[in-house]
């Protein structure tokens, strides 16, 4: 392998494994937000062990996220640094923002929430968890208004002088129309990951020791559950409106998505298909009619154009080359998205109706726990390689190709270290935070039944550790 | 100010607060462990930097992404120049934010010993390579005509480099013996104040050397005052630190750091990241930088954002302003 398929896996692995925590974390922060709120309004304890036991579970996945996280900012230099030449006029201001704006916030934010649980006034508390909520929104808006930019480069202008882009307009980069679907996209796909998982750990709970704690779990998984509907619901309609929108700017995109080779009018939608290896010729499949004329265009016998007429039209236009990208990688992590967050909607809307009006869940139903959250965060997963991988040969669309991006001096023993270093380093990382996840919610609500003592120091007393 | 001017200047700014703030950070993770003789005193040391560490280090957040942003060539040129050296970073990042998050969450000696390791592993390393990475870019490095780092590791780990590193590890330590002084209480408070006097004076041998060896090699006047104000507030830090003024001590190991932070971007200017190969290779702040609009675009926001950053974070310095005392707690 070269330094670019090198660079290529080190981001692929980096990325997938960073955003297993983000959903988590703008989801469950949330979550535990407006558990705090329904203690601080209703006064109810259960609300109160609700939030201190899925806050410490939100604090052990958001350590994974923020460390992850650095590595992100860092590669881009590291291993892109012809890229970061290229974009860093217009690419660099939504990452700065979100470091100014999000990252400060956050941080800053959750070090309150964590240790003033003794030294800050219940309503200030409950502002600083509000507080991390508001710096999770705003870091994904930012991060993806720059990975939009990728996908739709606007607001820019070429500067062939200096071989690079720059920014004209900010506002147009951060009003981009594939961020404006995007981000609802997004944070509806964390809420149904952030919602399972409430839902799979209190499930757990009441199945595994059905006279522990009933009452407050019973809560939690009608919570968990119905917020996984409602986002199922929101993901639905935000990915229906994304479609359209990646059709008209990314065409390409939509035809991998389909294997769809030659135009048609109206176009079928594949569930299943059995083809041949590269995916170009197909000997099974099951087709629901004039389905993917409704998702690329809205219109049921709307013409969806074909990959060998796009790859025509783009050696017009770019010259001659390969546009084309892993059809089989995009057709199917597209299907996997679908189905599998469908699968995790279904299963939350069995556990509501199963469990309506005070009936116990049956034993069996604990075999849903676990899949149930790991189901929609490997839909966040399959949707990122799709839309990642889908814009391939690209990097930046129609302006940068990735094989241009990576950095020419950067050595391939140098990305070999890095590479097998940050996967065996993350490998032993996941291991030690799964443990402790599991740990801990084996640990239910033990030790959050004490109310905190709310009232503020006195000016002489030190401050006890919380850590 | 013309606008490269003042991003160069809000680069040097984030750097400096950076090493000012996680400089105690790094210090506290390297001292906790010998200087606390059992768990409730680490854990006491630990708890003074357990609120502010994490929005600390978003301070290198912001320098690495306002250096995309304002100066795209100069974030290329040193991040995929200092690969080596910024991985190891990484990994030493990564194990320190996962143990101090992770230390207190299983009651176990075994556990215990193992974040602790990550921890110290996690400040040592850290704080020993952004050593030598500004070493590096004050004495410049080999740079192509496209400004591509043409050197190889080796090249990395000259001698004013790793004295620079040694310097950055020595420095830290005291600052992070006297932020313990003045955060705790009882014999840590104490063990902590004798230790910053002994790290103290190789500290200041090291700064002294580091600092003057910097001057040579790209000193201009100013530069050469903000140095020598730098190591007056060091020597000022370590006298109060003997008379127990731990504010005061804590004062002057801030300025002292801040100070010598500015010296060195003092000394850079007007390049970023000067070739040692060919003069006509070497990068400029200008040449780095991006185009006006960008630029204007972000001191608008900066202006009106950054100053409430600074009272955000003044407040939780403010919230935790008490000394953190030893008490046998259960843990949480």
């Amino acid at each position: 392998m070269d330094t670019l398929d090198l660079a290529r896996w080190q981001f692929a692995i980096t990325t997938v494994y960073h955003f297993f925590f983000v959903p988590v974390t703008i989801s469950l922060v949330a979550i535990t937000a407006g558990l705090q709120t329904a203690w601080y309004r209703t006064g109810k304890e259960k609300y109160l062990r609700l939030t201190k036991f899925y806050g410490k579970l939100f604090l052990i996945n958001i350590a994974m996220g923020v460390v992850t996280g650095l590595v992100q900012e860092f590669q881009f230099g590291m291993n892109w640094s012809d890229y970061s030449r290229f974009v860093g006029d217009v690419f660099g201001a939504p990452l700065a923002l979100e470091g100014l704006l999000a990252f400060f916030l956050e941080s800053t934010f959750i070090g309150l929430w964590i240790f003033g649980w003794e030294r800050l006034p219940r309503l200030v508390h409950l502002g600083c968890i509000w507080m991390v909520v508001l710096g999770t929104q705003l870091s994904a808006y930012f991060i993806l208004a720059a990975n939009s930019w990728m996908q739709n480069p606007v607001g820019f202008r070429y500067n062939a002088d200096r071989g690079r882009a720059e920014l004209t307009d900010l506002w147009a980069v951060l009003t981009n129309k594939v961020v404006l679907v995007t981000f609802p996209h997004t944070i509806f796909a964390a809420f149904m990951v952030g919602g399972a998982f409430v839902a799979g750990v209190a499930l757990w709970h009441l199945v595994r020791r059905p006279t522990v704690d009933k009452d407050v779990f019973r809560s939690a998984l009608k919570i968990g559950a119905s917020v996984v509907l409602v986002a199922s619901v929101g993901v639905a309609i935000s990915g229906d409106l994304q479609g359209k929108v990646m059709t008209e700017v990314q065409p390409m995109k939509m035809a991998a998505a389909e294997a769809l080779y030659e135009t048609e009018k109206p176009a079928s939608f594949s569930v299943f298909t059995v083809g041949t290896l590269d995916g170009s010729k197909e000997i099974f499949s099951i087709k629901l009619p004039y389905l993917l004329s409704f998702l690329a265009t809205g219109h049921f016998d709307g013409e969806v154009k074909g990959i060998n007429s796009l790859q025509d039209a783009y050696e017009q236009l770019y010259g001659p080359g390969s546009y084309k990208p892993n059809i089989p990688l995009t057709y199917w992590t597209f299907r996997l998205m679908i189905g599998v967050g469908m699968a995790s909607a279904a299963i939350a809307l069995w556990l509501l109706w199963t469990t309506r009006r005070g009936r116990a869940p049956t034993r069996w139903l604990v075999w849903l726990a676990a899949p149930l959250p790991l189901l929609p965060l490997a839909a966040n997963t399959f949707g990122w390689i799709f839309t990642e991988t889908g814009r391939q040969p690209w990097l930046v669309f129609g302006l940068l190709p990735t094989a241009s991006g990576v950095s020419p001096s950067t050595t391939s023993g140098e990305v070999i270290t890095s590479l097998v270093g940050f996967t065996a380093l993350y490998g032993v990382l996941a291991v030690v935070e799964t443990k402790l996840l599991l740990r801990t919610i084996r640990g239910g609500l033990a030790g959050t039944d004490a109310p905190p003592d709310t009232a503020p120091d006195q000016p002489d007393k030190p401050l006890s550790f919380a850590y | 100010m013309e606008l490269t001017t003042v991003w160069f200047v809000a680069i040097a700014t984030l750097w400096t607060g950076y090493f000012v703030l996680e400089g105690f950070d790094f210090g506290v993770g390297m001292l906790y462990r010998v200087l606390g003789r059992n768990e409730p005193e680490r854990r006491a040391a630990i708890s003074t930097i357990g609120p502010v560490w994490d929005g600390n280090e978003v301070w290198l957040i912001m320098a690495g992404a306002a250096t995309f942003a304002a100066f795209p060539e100069w974030y290329a040129t040193l991040f995929s120049g200092f690969y080596l050296p910024l991985f190891a970073i990484l990994v030493g990042l990564i194990l320190r934010g996962v143990a101090l998050e992770y230390r207190g969450k299983r009651d176990e000696p075994v556990w215990r010993a193992r974040m602790d390791a990550m921890i110290v592993i996690g400040s040592v390393l850290p704080a020993l390579l952004w050593g030598v990475a500004f070493g590096n870019i004050v004495r410049g490095v080999p740079l192509d005509a496209d400004h591509e780092y043409v050197g190889s590791f080796g090249t990395l780990l000259n001698p004013f480099a790793l004295l620079g590193g040694l310097t950055f590890v020595a420095v830290f330590v005291t600052h992070g013996a006297i932020f313990l002084a003045l955060r705790t209480t009882d014999d840590l408070r104490v063990r902590a104040n004798r230790l910053a006097t002994r790290t103290g004076v190789v500290a200041a041998v090291l700064t002294i050397a580091f600092l003057a060896w910097a001057q040579a090699l790209r000193g201009d006047t100013v530069s050469v005052v903000v140095t020598i104000a730098a190591v007056v507030a060091f020597a000022g830090g370590l006298v109060a630190n003997l008379l127990r003024r731990e504010g005061w001590a804590f004062v002057g190991t801030t300025l002292a750091i801040g100070l010598a932070v500015v010296s060195l971007f003092v000394a850079l200017f007007p390049d970023v990241m000067p070739s040692t190969l060919d003069p006509g290779s070497t990068l400029s702040a200008v040449e780095a930088a991006s185009s006006a609009y960008t630029l204007k675009a972000m001191t608008i926001i900066t202006a009106i954002f950054f100053p409430l950053v600074l009272v955000y974070q003044g407040w939780t310095y403010w919230v935790f302003r008490k000394r953190v005392t030893v008490e046998p707690v259960a843990v949480s």
